[in-house]
């Protein structure tokens, strides 16, 4: 049914076509409106039977994820930011021990500087905890993965998490199909857990693995990621069958075929680079979008193919790997090693900064040209940052760079475009 | 498409204007999105929000630029924020006052944008009077209907409707018919 919807609300409407068993909880912005709405549908029976565990930190809420997931429960909950680095330590043993958890991940900025707008560092923090991460261009998308999501995580035993921008996905009104319970029914099957903690039939899970074993079972977690790589285009096609509807899948690619410059991006962002790129294929370019909607796995064969036949790509990331660059670009290189291709990498919308069609347009003209550096960072204030280090050239008492920068800027409150 | 911005502080009903907004034009069959400008809303302190409205799937995520139309609920925000930036020539400007345009000195201004493009509104003293609070978002939203003619006043019903119930509904209702008429007569 299409409604006109926030995108917290929506994500919160699929989650609960999922009939998950237990939802554990603990609120962060951007991530609240979503378990808030959860928490409603729960109270209200019209989600049951499903408990809503109310917990005191994230640390918990993924710790008794797992406790559900373990005793059989399709169990979910979602966070963001500061709060997945809370939880990293249970993170990582979700995936270690092979529980098939779906989170949400309301992508935020990580302090310090405290920061609680939109950037993809924090999932892509957890990029090698074993967690598969999706990552949704639009509401409707993030809707779309969530239902796809636990079908693959109970398939292969492995979480996800579903990835979608901060405010601007999870705080937008658009227009999203919401499906019936009938086509998710038809297309999610029961969660048959391979392990299942029973007191009827006592086992344990999470035992001590000394070297003699560790290295087989932390292989196997890449054998999954493997398999997935397999079935995630299977399921999105499948999806489609069922609900009518082309979302998901490993990568997408947009506007390529005789493209010499290719853009690279995941997330929200797609849709600002899709206008601009049409708007310079009206003036002639030959300019095109290549989507990563699966960042792990990583589809290296699938970029590989998508970028093959172009001359040059820009990666336009909202994550800095500091000391090294770009994290996406990275994958994105090793994915063309030896293809001979100019590859650049832009770092744009860190901590929530808007990124305009303005900006990407010279952007896309320059790295057509070949006139890029290796990194650019988008709409960085030279100024600032050059004051700054002045600053602490002439002395050693120079203070906190967040308070001076803002001092200097003469900032009062955020900016609005 | 075109874009609104809404300037309000918080407390003001801004986002919920702009999510009502959306749901009008969706009412309609149009595509709509509309977002806030995410920052961390305190009571008072100034707040924007946005909503484009097209026939056509909306993909940018960039917050707007250049507004055809700016909603202003509180006129105090007229010495603080830049509240015209990339207003269009032949945009539209509701502001929530009981003052006229020239009173708040803004008559010169108005004079160079498209004629009868701008309008004053007490949608403070409106929403007191129909809904017992000084909230004007509604009353705004009903007067930009009249005033752009973007979108009809059903449609703003539909989404007092979907958003409100009971009482509240219709005393928000009560205020919308006001409004609409207040700007549509002084338009004739």
């Amino acid at each position: 049914m299409l409604k006109q919807i926030e995108g917290s609300k929506a994500v919160a409407e699929a989650v609960a076509l999922c009939r998950p068993e237990v939802i554990c909880a603990y609120p962060i912005s951007p991530q609240t409106h979503i378990v808030e709405a959860l928490g409603e549908m729960v109270k209200s029976q019209r989600l049951s039977p499903c408990e809503y565990i109310n917990v005191e930190s994230e640390f918990a809420a993924m710790s008794v994820s797992i406790g559900a997931s373990a005793a059989g429960a399709r169990a979910y909950t979602a966070t963001a930011s500061q709060g997945l680095l809370f939880m990293t330590e249970a993170v990582y043993n979700a995936a270690g021990l092979g529980l098939p958890i779906v989170m949400t991940v309301a992508n935020r900025a990580i302090g310090a500087p405290i920061n609680i707008w939109n950037d993809h560092s924090d999932s892509l923090s957890q990029r090698d905890s074993g967690w598969m991460q999706l990552f949704a261009e639009n509401n409707q998308e993030a809707v779309d993965l969530h239902i796809q999501a636990f079908r693959l995580a109970e398939e292969l035993s492995m979480p996800i998490m579903v990835c979608m921008d901060g405010y601007i996905l999870t705080h937008a009104f658009e227009r999203v199909d919401i499906p019936s319970q009938e086509e998710v029914d038809a297309y999610l099957p029961p969660f048959e857990p391979r392990q299942v903690l029973d007191p009827s039939e006592p086992i344990t899970i999470g035992a001590m693995v000394g070297p003699e074993a560790f290295m087989e079972v932390k292989y196997l977690a890449h054998a999954k990621q493997m398999q997935a790589i397999e079935r995630i285009p299977e399921l999105a096609s499948e999806f489609r069958s069922v609900f009518g509807r082309e979302n998901g899948g490993l990568v997408r690619t947009y506007r390529v075929e005789d493209a010499e410059t290719v853009i690279v991006a995941m997330g929200s962002v797609i849709g600002t680079i899709k206008d601009v790129v049409d708007e310079m294929r009206d003036e002639g370019h030959r300019i095109g979008v290549l989507t990563i909607v699966s960042y792990r796995p990583f589809p290296l064969e699938q970029v590989r193919s998508a970028l093959l036949h172009c001359k040059r790509f820009l990666v336009l990331e909202k994550s800095l790997a500091v000391g090294m660059g770009g994290i996406l670009a990275t994958d994105v290189r090793m994915a063309v090693t030896g293809a001979g291709l100019m590859g650049y990498t832009a770092i744009a919308g860190l901590g929530g900064r808007p990124i305009f069609k303005s900006q990407l347009h010279p952007l896309f003209r320059q790295a057509e040209k070949e006139e890029l550096p290796p990194v650019t960072f988008l709409d960085l204030d030279w100024e600032a940052v050059n004051r700054q280090l002045e600053r602490e050239r002439q002395t050693r008492r120079s203070g906190p760079v967040a308070e001076n920068i803002l001092h200097d800027k003469g900032i009062v409150s955020a900016k609005f475009g | 498409m075109f874009q609104v911005r809404i300037h309000g502080r918080g407390g003001q009903g801004v986002v919920t204007a702009a999510e009502m907004l959306s749901i009008a034009a969706f009412e309609e069959g149009r595509h709509a999105q509309a977002f806030p400008s995410f920052g961390s809303e305190r009571t008072g302190a100034p707040v924007v929000a946005f909503c484009r409205i097209s026939d056509r799937e909306i993909r940018t995520r960039e917050p707007i630029v250049e507004a055809d139309a700016v909603i202003i609920q509180d006129p105090t925000l007229l010495h603080q924020i830049a509240v015209f930036a990339g207003l269009k020539p032949e945009g539209y400007v509701l502001l929530n006052s009981r003052h006229s345009l020239e009173e708040l000195g803004l008559g010169e201004f108005a004079d160079a944008h498209e004629k009868g493009h701008f309008f004053s509104l007490p949608a403070t003293e409106i929403g007191i009077r129909h809904i017992g609070r000084p909230i004007p978002n509604i009353p705004l939203l009903a007067g930009f209907a009249a005033l752009s003619g973007l979108i009809r006043l059903e449609s703003v019903i539909g989404a007092i409707n979907a958003r409100f119930k009971g009482k509240v509904a219709s005393g928000n209702i009560a205020a919308a018919e006001e409004a609409y008429r207040l700007v549509k007569e002084a338009s004739c």
